[in-house]
């Protein structure tokens, strides 16, 4: 079984942040980066299912020189190599993106038998790329996934919705997105990353197609900035709290 | 015209897509282009009525031997059909899994770019949108290129409103399917083994509790409080990889959006991740021995102390306040 | 929450170890009124404090540190947030076995108890998941612990608002300082302006920014200390505390291994130094965990993953036990390693409490608190001393380039005369190139470039064969060399040349002169024109706040000499203390000003010869100073000596300075004269003479009495110190200075070994010497007394063993050597009634 996830290096968001003078890109020169929950968790499948089945795991990612950092650590949990589509410091939209990677999976000597990826990602969240990908591959696509079976040839995957879950059956190979809570994810072992350090990594430098989802402008919207009114400490504070209740009608 | 893509569940209209209908009304007044909706399944044809109420013109309803289930891929290639036949210039979703997901595969199949997650959309050529990043911690403003503009729209961005009464007349339609476009239906499993009670995004009274919970029994006395008040538990991304509570319940960027008339955060610091699920409560109480936290920023009220304390004396008031 | 209030007697800005310690230490010595506010929120206000490891080595080779730590973590017991759990400091390599033993030393020299050396088997005793196929041994230190640093922060500040003398303000942020006529006066925040008559920075990484505000400079600079927790670790899983396992620092790979929970923490100080400006410091709102808290850079931790698995291959080899967390935390490092503690030198009330790390915190609040409030620390800060600095040394650049060449000698091992590779050549004496091209070895200090030998006079080791004292080990013989014992030994005979540029000197003129310096000296300063006077400078408490010459030049002139070193912490004391009518102005003249010393038997015969003034011993007596002429120089000449020789001190302005030298040199090329480093002008031509040194021997913790200087009789002038020196007169002597000489260098393995300084004096039966006040025996200055042939060791002794002939042992890397005791007090080894001196 030969599985492809692909992930993409965002900042860390802990705190709040800050533009850019240009006001198009978050200020990231004191941030860290990561990759989103939903990519951690397809990760983690996606080595589960290989010390099932047997198999390789490949990481793809599409982003700057620097998310070599985002593929070693996923390296370091377990995927065997890696695939960077580097980037200038522009943003692909989602089309772009989709193109890009579905080129560099259909020419790749890997024939993939399943290719995970987040449901949406971390900082642009524009529900698309896997299914464009799952397009341009001609395969079929399930998204939102939180559970999964794979057998040989083909996979069985579960999507909560409001009244309970959904199923999906499809043959492989097959496309899929998943969401945070899929499993919990291990944490990277010392000598995973040792290994981790000595695993290839492919890089492939395609163009950039003309964007037709143009960003203009990033804002951090003003909430209207609340200040808790604070109703008391401890316990003597209770019967306030109650009469909140009584107001906004929950008792 | 604008086409809004209407969710529903065997019938049962998606609340949602109401307020995408609430939406694309406007965008249509605004244009002076009708309101047209789209309803995949025969099942569709019952909620035309209520289309209708909220303003819509014509409903179209695709009906198809194979569709009676929820099948992404064909849900957008009727949609994609509608839009090319009646040339709409707007197809608007919300924001929803299946809202978005559609959404998606109308762009693949008509080679057009997606805003998803948009608060506010100008048509135009380029339309103009706002939409989310980041689970609404940070807005884009940007230039979508194509006709028809595809949209999602944040859930909660606008309230449903009946107000424009319109025919809402019923068009039914078979579209045309490949058998790739039926590959991937969706099996209703044994619906109601997991969901106890009222699920998380609905629910009206959520109480949430974070890394000062402590441990997976210091959610006893958060669930004694949502049983006294008809709500349901919810909780920080923190708690979930702890394995104190099933993801099901996470509250965040990552997990769950709520918008409950009262959210009652227990011991959260209110990390970014968290706070953009939450933000669309009504009100929202902390509870928290640091009064410093970053989540005072998002709250109506705080009570400063021990969860271990505070919580037992407000159930008690509770039941006093019931009883009496 | 109250508003902030209007007026303070202090303002504490900062709420981490430092800023609370401060807080109840002023609050504790009587302070009311103080105000403490911080930028972030409490009790973690986002600082260093919020993220440090916690734990606590009590040994280090700085006494300073050492008592330092010692007293703070008294303190830490005291609150009870303190967890004992033992430490191993282990090594890899047969140079960390012997710094092992150099720790040992310093652990008998300064007071700390029960350590003791291990074998890897001892180690894995205590420790039984480390591999005992990778390490030599260990030092194990028993008191080694960790503390909960927030919640001491969070018990002091209470005390001090129990006391009623403390209000506490979170999220409050410096806006800015007002500084009237160079004294602090207000401190401006986002919440008002509160007027205060003192202020304390105690912000850690943010001192420079705070400091800037005012005018003054807090020189340090955030840097990264890389840390990562793995678990959870199957045989810590039913770990109750947070430390149950003794703490395991891998010293030869610049790392840590602590027992954290059901975790093991991983600390390094290994990788390349990761330099922050304080200025890009995030806000408490864009901060990912804290301000101080940056993203994980794990290329720079690639080796130390496999430096800890070599050690303990259970733990971190085991593929379940996963990195749960990383960060490059962020301290704070200053150029010579040392904190930045008191007031600063710009701005009058403004004090600095900063570089502080967890260890030292509640002690140096503790000792800081002291000095702002009765005048003197119970601990000596010198080293501390934030007004330390020259300019040169407070530009980033000086900062960035020691910092980062410092931080890897966190657990390096650093000899003790080890020079800085960094920003060198500085300042440079005239003399320079001359010296270049005599072969100077060129060592540092205050920026200077002094030669400390010259490879010109190499030829004289032959000549004096082992006289010379040769050493064999490489220790001792890192920066080191028998050419200065044979420099040292040709003076004797004929006559050196010394460069003395580094002195600072600066003038006190005005009707108010001899009031100022009379005040601040402990010798007579109402003493004729032309008088040099050699004073200790007492702190209030009668300890040493510096030595150093005082020139009478005219009825209403001085001029102070004293060391580079410690000239501007001097210059600063006389500043502070000038008569506050204005009738006595200080000038600084170091950059003005070159001095050259000539001593030796010929010394006289050289200087008559390029003079026509009078130099002969009735016509220019010891301890006087004149001008004279040397060709068209004019030359301010003193004669006094720190060598034991006769000759004199030439003071010229700096641009004439190689004039002069060229006119010695050639005059004295007859006469035997060579050049003469500061090894021998600093070590050994005092110690054979038994001269202090201050900073090694002089210190506040130690009075004149003890160290035998003090004066047959006392001015009747008051003067800083009086009231505390008279009653140490009247005392028993608790302590006396004395000079040791090592009877056998013969080590356990047949080599002869030279003692370095710092080394624990021990009795006969090899058991620490502690006096009274409970203050250790140590070598405070050891080196070669060529002249006697001897190697002597300066040791404070209490009176037991403080006669002549006291048979005593030295402890040196794990050896015993026998010494005995040659002169208790200040008579010289050599030439004990200096006739050369006076000749």
């Amino acid at each position: 079984m030969d599985v492809l996830v692909c992930i993409k290096r965002v900042p860390l968001s802990g705190g709040k942040f800050t533009i850019t003078e240009d006001g198009l890109d978050i200020e990231t020169a004191k941030l860290g980066f990561t990759i989103s929950p939903h990519e951690e968790v397809a990760v983690e499948e996606a080595v589960r299912i290989v010390e099932q089945h047997g198999g390789s795991v490949t990481v793809l990612t599409l982003g700057p020189a620097e998310a070599e950092e985002q593929i070693r650590e996923q390296m370091a949990i377990g995927a065997d190599r890696g695939i960077l589509i580097e980037t200038d410091s522009q943003e692909w939209d989602p089309q772009a993106t989709a193109t890009a990677i579905a080129e560099a999976i259909t020419e790749d000597e890997t024939d993939f038998d399943l290719v995970i990826m987040g449901n949406e990602s971390a900082d642009a969240s524009g529900y698309q790329v896997g299914i464009r990908v799952a397009h341009k591959l001609g395969r079929p696509i399930v998204t939102g996934v939180k559970a999964m079976t794979v057998e040989a040839d083909k996979a069985t995957f579960e999507r909560p919705v409001k009244t309970g879950r959904e199923l999906y059956e499809v043959s492989l190979p097959a496309v899929v997105t998943v969401l945070d809570g899929l499993n919990i994810p291990r944490y990277p072992s010392v000598p995973g990353r040792i290994r981790a350090k000595k695993k290839p990594i492919e890089r492939r430098n395609p163009e950039r197609p003309e964007s037709r989802l143009v960003k203009t402008r990033l804002e951090v919207p003003v909430t209207e900035s609340k200040q808790a009114q604070v109703l008391g400490s401890g316990p003597e504070a209770a019967p306030a709290i109650v009469e909140i209740f009584k107001q906004i009608g929950v008792i | 015209m604008v086409l809004v893509l209407v969710d529903h569940d065997h019938g049962q209209l998606d609340e949602l897509s109401l307020q995408a209908v609430t939406y694309g009304r406007e965008l249509a007044a605004s244009t002076g282009e009708p309101l047209d909706a789209l309803v995949v399944g025969a099942d569709g044809r019952s909620v035309a009525g209520a289309l209708g109420e909220h303003g819509v013109t014509t409903v179209h309803v695709a009906v198809h031997e194979g569709l009676t289930d929820y099948a992404p891929l064909a849900w957008a290639r009727a949609a994609s059909e509608v839009a090319t036949r009646t040339g709409a210039s707007v197809v608007l979703a919300t924001g929803s899994p299946r809202g978005n997901e559609v959404l998606a595969h109308l762009g693949a199949l008509t080679d057009l770019p997606v805003a998803a997650d948009c608060v506010e959309v100008t048509p135009g050529s380029p339309t103009k949108v706002v939409r989310a990043r980041w689970g609404g911690s940070l807005m884009e403003e940007a230039n979508l290129h194509g006709s028809p503009a595809l949209v999602s729209l944040v859930p909660h961005t606008i309230v449903a409103d009946p107000g424009g009464s319109a025919s809402g007349d019923v068009a039914e339609f078979t579209p045309t399917f490949s058998d790739a476009d039926l590959l991937v239906i969706a099996k209703p499993a044994a619906a109601a083994e997991e969901s106890s009670g009222v699920s998380l995004a609905d629910a009206k009274v959520i109480i949430s509790g974070g890394r000062g919970v402590g441990s997976a029994e210091g959610f006893a006395p958060l669930e004694e409080l949502a049983e006294l008040l008809g709500g349901t538990i919810g909780c920080s991304r923190v708690v979930t990889g702890n394995g104190w509570r099933p993801h099901t319940e996470q509250v965040g960027q990552t997990g769950t959006k709520v918008a409950p008339d009262l959210y009652i955060a227990c011991g959260i610091s209110g990390a970014t991740q968290h706070i953009a699920g939450c933000r669309n409560a009504k009100t929202m109480i902390v509870i928290n021995t640091d009064p410093e936290a970053a989540i005072m920023g998002y709250a109506d009220y705080a009570i400063i102390g021990d969860i271990g304390k505070v919580l037992p004396a407000i159930i008690e008031e509770t039941r006093k306040a019931k009883a009496g | 929450m109250s508003t902030l209030p209007e007026q303070a007697k202090a303002v504490i800005i900062g709420a981490g170890i430092v800023g609370n310690s401060m807080a109840y230490h002023l609050a504790r010595l009587g302070w009311a009124d103080l105000v403490q506010i911080d930028k972030g929120p409490l009790p973690n206000p986002g600082g260093s404090t919020g993220h440090a490891s916690n734990f606590i080595f009590p040994v280090d080779h700085a006494k300073e540190m050492a008592l330092l730590t010692f007293d703070s973590v008294r303190q830490y017991k005291e609150m009870g947030v303190f967890t004992e759990c033992g430490g191993i400091e282990v090594a890899r390599t047969e140079e960390r076995m012997q710094e092992l033993h150099r720790r040992m030393q310093s652990a008998k020299s300064f007071g700390i108890d029960g350590c003791k050396m291990l074998t890897p088997a001892e180690c894995v005793e205590l420790v039984p998941y480390m591999d005992p196929d990778v390490i030599l041994g260990g030092f194990y230190t028993p008191g080694v612990g960790v503390v909960d640093s927030l919640r001491a922060g969070t018990i002091m500040r209470e005390k001090a608002h129990e006391m009623g003398a403390l209000q506490t303000f979170a999220n409050t942020e410096v806006t800015g300082m007002v500084v009237e006529d160079g004294r602090i006066k207000a401190v401006e925040t986002d919440k008002g302006t509160i007027e205060a008559e003192y202020v304390v920075i105690a912000t850690g990484l943010w001192g420079p920014r705070i400091a800037k505000m005012a005018g003054a400079s807090i020189p340090l600079t955030p840097a990264v200390h890389q840390m990562i927790d793995v678990g959870p670790v199957p045989r810590f899983a039913d770990a109750k505390g947070d430390i149950e396992h003794p703490i395991v620092r891998d010293m030869d790979t610049n790392m840590y291994e602590r027992q954290h929970g059901n975790g093991l923490e991983i600390g390094s100080y290994a990788h390349r130094a990761i330099l922050h400006d304080p200025e890009d410091l995030p806000s408490v709102e864009e901060a990912q965990l804290s301000p101080t808290e940056f993203p994980f850079t794990a290329e720079d931790f690639e080796l130390q993953y496999e430096q800890a698995l070599e050690l303990m291959p259970e733990i971190v080899g085991d593929e379940t036990v996963g990195q749960k967390y990383a960060i490059n935390g962020l301290l704070s490092l200053t150029p010579d390693g040392m904190p930045l503690l008191g007031e600063t030198p710009e701005v009058k009330n403004l004090w600095s409490v900063s570089a502080v790390w967890i260890k030292e915190g509640p002690g140096i609040g503790k000792a800081v608190s002291e000095w702002m409030v009765l005048g003197d620390s119970e601990i000596d800060l010198q080293a501390s001393d934030i007004a330390r600095f020259y300019d040169h040394q407070k530009t980033r650049k000086h900062i960035k380039e020691r910092t980062a060449e410092g931080f890897n000698k966190t657990y390096g091992i650093v000899h003790p005369n080890e020079q800085w590779a960094s920003n060198r050549n500085v300042r440079l004496s005239p003399y320079y190139e001359r010296q270049k091209a005599l072969g100077a070895e060129f060592y540092e200090t205050a920026g200077w470039e002094r030669a400390f030998w010259y490879e010109s006079n190499a030829g004289l080791v032959e000549k004096f064969g082992d006289a010379v004292m040769p050493r064999t080990a490489e220790w001792e013989s890192r920066w080191w060399s028998p050419i200065i014992n044979a420099e040292h030994l040709q003076m004797r005979e004929t006559a050196g040349l010394v460069d003395l540029t580094a002195f600072v000197e600066f003038d006190i003129q005005g009707p108010g002169a001899l009031d100022a310096l009379q005040g601040v000296c402990m010798r007579q300063m109402d003493v004729p024109n032309g008088r040099v006077v050699y004073t200790p400078v007492l702190s209030a408490s009668g300890g040493f706040k510096s030595d150093l010459t005082v020139m009478r030049l005219a009825h209403d002139h001085y001029r102070v000499v004293t060391g580079g070193a410690h000239g501007m912490a001097d210059l600063k004391w006389f500043s502070d203390h000038l008569p506050a009518d204005g009738t006595a102005q200080i000038t600084d003249l170091t950059s003005s000003l070159t001095t050259l010393g000539i001593w030796g038997p010929n010394a006289r015969t050289i200087l008559a010869s390029i003079t026509r003034d009078d130099v002969s011993h009735e016509g220019f007596k010891f301890g006087t100073c004149k001008a004279i002429e040397i060709g068209s120089l004019k030359v301010l000449a003193s004669r006094i000596s720190y060598v034991g020789d006769l000759g004199w001190e030439l003071y010229v302005p700096m641009e004439q300075g190689a004039q002069l030298w060229d006119e010695l040199w050639q005059a004295g090329q007859e006469h035997g004269l060579i050049p003469v480093g500061i090894g021998v002008y600093g070590t050994t031509g005092r110690i054979e003479k038994g001269y202090r040194a201050f900073g090694t021997e002089l210190e506040t913790e130690f009075t004149v009495v003890e160290a035998g200087m003090a004066p047959p009789k006392i001015k009747a002038a008051d003067f800083i110190g009086k009231e505390a020196h008279l009653k140490h007169r009247g005392d028993d002597p608790v302590a006396t200075l004395c000079s040791l000489t090592v009877d056998d260098h013969t080590s356990s393995t047949g080599e002869k070994r030279y003692m370095m300084g710092k080394e624990p004096i021990l009795s006969a039966d090899k058991q620490p010497i502690t006096d009274a006040h409970g203050r250790r025996s140590f070598v405070t200055s050891a080196g070669s007394a060529p002249s006697i042939g001897k190697h002597v060791l300066m040791s404070y002794l209490p009176p037991e063993y403080a006669s002549e002939g006291t048979k005593l042992v030295v402890e040196y890397l794990g050896d015993h050597y026998p010494v005995t005791v040659a002169v208790a007090g200040a008579t010289p080894l050599f030439d004990p009634k200096n006739e050369r001196i006076l000749s």
